[in-house]
């Protein structure tokens, strides 16, 4: 069976050029918009889950939800660092850090005001978190009033850069250092000495202990002892799981959001698609006629007027990805509902969303074709070759 | 208006055309009215909020409880009526998933500092005379099926453990933004079963001021006393207090109006396209229409005319449908938006939006329809 050349679509339009770049581009949009949105509820995701790593474990009390409703006493935390399951430092201590979160109330560059986590840490804290790399300043000092911010605190935070002055509880701290951890959440806190801020706070307890395990096989056993006994009344899970579940709610949120618009927005596009290739189809009826009467089977024509339309989209396609690319360097800060206090990230733009993105475009095209296209396919060749 | 039947027939002999145009401009008007709609309601704690009511918070952050001796000082300050407190508790019914706001009330003054919360008498009383009892909003009621005197377990993720309620009122809410997807219960009944330690801690406090006035004077005299303790508050009214709860969510507003703004302006590229199409495919006989002597300007109107009927019937349709929609589903987003409600400046925002998009779109093939040389379009067509 004769196939119509792929170049008379092209060719059909290049000549409807205003018409072609009026729905390419409202197509492109719809692609930009669905890009955009798994973008965002991609980048608080892969904040939340790049957080953890699966060779730590981290106790919380039984119960809550986030390491800020916990609480854990210093026996509690005796009690666990002397568990076998803990890897050790090459002192021979446990490889375990025992911290305090509190947040509070700071105004952002913008001079609207939000929470921030403030994070206690102990000497291990860096040890069990590699990714969490100093780069400008110094770490700070053990007893001293000096703190270190997250990257997207010092980008985001009146007063956050190194040899700037913060007051927090009631005493002014010297911010010495700025670290970055790879986009995860730890970039929205800021760090100071555990020991110092829990008098200065007026904190007799701890929010969290975060441990490495000798043996990743170890957390089973080690989940299982902590959690049946009723003096600790502790919660036992893995890093990872554990932060990637804070982001399950919100993240979810955003996909059906996205998922809302986009759908109907494309419905949208689709009408829009219809009209333009049934004006299409409209304006060609003699050429039809003559293809038809040529030779070119029903079937031929219905495959290439549904090609012209998957072009038409795939064009608006790329267009929609390539205007999606810049996204990726849009960052936001949204409340996390886990802390409650604000959660900085990039949007995350992959390969993997384009190409869905483009399958999308491709698809609108399709739907929106198809009738156009039958029409064309089923004109008869004596009436479409009379007409204007 | 004598050459509207002409438009209509216009519309009417292009059905397929028509009905997609307005198809198209429906739904993104649709979409328009329900991101709106996400903003605004993230406002209504805004709108609901009273000006002779203060908060007063830790300084620090919320989550920073403050002593209930406090209680009495604040009753002694100038300006101060009543004296209100209350714990948001944040646990969830049955499923994590099931989330709403639920707060642990000082139920003598409550109803006072509230008289949004619209309950029945008998209820009242039963709701004050028992330490266990709760009260909900009928809008969560009616999602969750419950009835008086059912017991309500709601799981605490900040105060641990299963705590057994008994509904004993349903309120209402006395104006449409204030929250009906809430349970308060009694403060007392949540400190008595706090261990040592954790007992007579306050999350917020109300003030209820005499008149707007008094707002700034109070809220710095109540500051100043605790300034120095180890404890300091932070006190503004409850609109400050709403409006710095909105902060907190960043720039939500930025990227719904980011989505909303490309979702219009690719409907009306879509709209561009489609008049522009109707108006080539009518060359000839707009060109018999100015033999005819129709003057350039009428030719331009009913061009315009046309597309602004198509947009105004699909805004219409869009808007119409969002208000219908939102109206019979109790949405809550998983309790993040507690007061989803069209409001009816979205609506009217919508219909005039799609009216721009009528005039935007009708511009183009309008203004070359009057331009069109007669005798060359005459003799293109054959």
């Amino acid at each position: 069976m004769a196939r119509i050349p792929l170049a008379y679509n092209l060719r059909n339009l290049a000549a409807r050029r205003l018409s072609t770049g009026l729905t390419a581009l409202g197509i492109a949009l719809v692609a930009w918009v669905f890009i955009f949105t798994l973008a965002l509820a991609g980048g608080f995701q892969a904040a939340l889950t790049t957080t953890g790593t699966k060779e730590n474990a981290i106790i919380i009390r039984k119960g809550s939800t986030s390491e800020l409703m916990s609480i854990l006493t210093r026996e509690a935390v005796g009690a666990i660092e002397s568990q076998g399951e803990i890897a050790r430092a090459p002192d021979g201590t446990p490889l375990a850090a025992s911290e305090l979160m509190v947040v509070w109330n700071l105004p952002r560059k913008s001079g609207t005001t939000t929470n921030v986590v403030v994070r206690g840490v102990g000497p291990k804290s860096f040890a069990l978190r590699p990714k969490v790399k100093l780069v400008r300043g110094r770490m700070f000092r053990q007893g001293f009033d000096e703190i270190m911010v997250g990257r997207m605190v010092a980008e985001r935070f009146q007063r956050c850069d190194v040899g700037d002055r913060l007051k927090l509880a009631g005493r002014e701290w010297t911010v010495v250092g700025v670290f970055d951890s790879k986009g995860s959440t730890y970039d929205s806190e800021i760090w100071g000495d555990v020991e110092l801020f829990m008098p200065v706070f007026d904190r007799p307890v701890y929010q969290s202990l975060t441990l490495r395990l000798a043996e990743p096989g170890y957390l089973a056993p080690l989940k299982k002892r902590l959690e049946s006994d009723p003096r600790m009344n502790v919660e036992v899970e893995r890093e990872d799981r554990f932060y990637a579940d804070q982001s399950g709610q919100l993240t979810s949120m955003l996909r059906v959001l996205g998922l809302f618009v986009t759908s109907i927005m494309s419905l949208g596009a689709i009408f829009g698609a219809l009209n333009t290739m049934y004006a299409a189809v409209g304006n060609r009826t003699r050429e039809i006629g003559t293809l038809r009467a040529i030779g070119f089977s029903r079937g031929a024509i219905l495959t290439s007027f549904l090609i012209e339309s998957v072009l038409l989209a795939l064009l608006g396609g790329l267009l929609g990805c390539l205007l999606a690319l810049p996204v990726r360097s849009f960052t936001t800060g949204t409340m996390s509902f886990a802390t409650f206090s604000e959660l900085a990230f990039r949007f995350q733009v992959t390969p993997g969303m384009l190409l869905l993105g483009l399958a999308f475009s491709a698809f609108m095209g399709l739907l929106g074709g198809f009738l156009p296209a039958r029409k064309a396919a089923t004109m008869p060749i004596v009436d479409s070759l009379r007409q204007a | 208006m004598k050459y509207l039947r002409y438009v209509l027939s216009h519309l009417w002999h292009s059905k397929r055309r028509t009905f997609l145009t307005v198809s198209s401009i429906a739904v993104a008007l649709f979409l328009f009215c329900t991101l709106r709609t996400v903003m605004t309601s993230l406002d209504a704690g805004l709108r609901a909020s009273d000006d002779t009511r203060l908060v007063v918070r830790h300084a620090a952050s919320l989550v920073f409880p403050l002593p209930l001796a406090y209680r009495d000082r604040l009753a002694q300050v100038p300006g101060v009526v009543k004296v209100g407190y209350g714990n948001w508790f944040g646990g969830y019914y049955q499923d994590e998933k099931n989330q709403f706001t639920q707060f642990a009330v000082d139920v003598s003054t409550v109803f006072d500092l509230y008289p949004e919360i619209l309950l029945g008498p008998a209820e009242k009383e039963a709701f004050l005379r028992e330490r266990t009892a709760c009260i909900a909003g009928e809008a969560l009621v009616k999602k969750y099926g419950w009835k008086l005197g059912d017991k309500i377990p709601i799981t605490g993720t900040i105060y641990p453990g299963e705590w057994p309620l008994i509904l004993r009122g349903i309120y209402r809410a006395a104006t449409p933004d204030a929250d009906e997807n809430a349970i308060f219960f009694h403060w007392d009944f949540l400190n008595e079963s706090m261990p040592e330690g954790r007992k007579n801690l306050v999350g917020i406090y109300w003030l209820k001021v005499a008149s707007p006035s008094d707002a700034p004077r109070v809220s710095a005299a109540v500051d100043q006393i605790y300034e120095n303790s180890p404890v300091p508050t932070k006190t503004e009214t409850e609109k400050a207090f709403q409006a710095g709860f909105i902060q907190m969510m960043g720039n939500v507003s930025t990227l719904l109006t980011i989505l909303g703004s490309a979702i219009i302006f690719a409907i009306l590229l879509v709209t561009v396209n489609t008049m522009m199409m109707a108006a080539r495919e009518r060359t000839t006989e707009i060109a018999v229409l100015k033999t005819l002597g129709f003057r350039d300007g009428l030719v331009l109107q009913l061009v315009a005319a046309e597309a602004m009927l198509l947009s105004l019937a699909g805004g219409l349709i869009g808007c119409g449908l969002a208000f219908l929609v939102f109206r019979k589903v109790n949405f809550t987003a998983g309790g993040m938006i507690p007061n989803f409600r069209v409001l009816p400046e979205t609506l009217l925002l919508g219909i005039l939006l799609a009216c721009a998009m009528g005039l935007l779109s009708g511009l183009v093939p309008a203004f070359s329809a009057a331009r069109l040389p007669i005798a060359s379009s005459l003799r293109k067509v054959a």
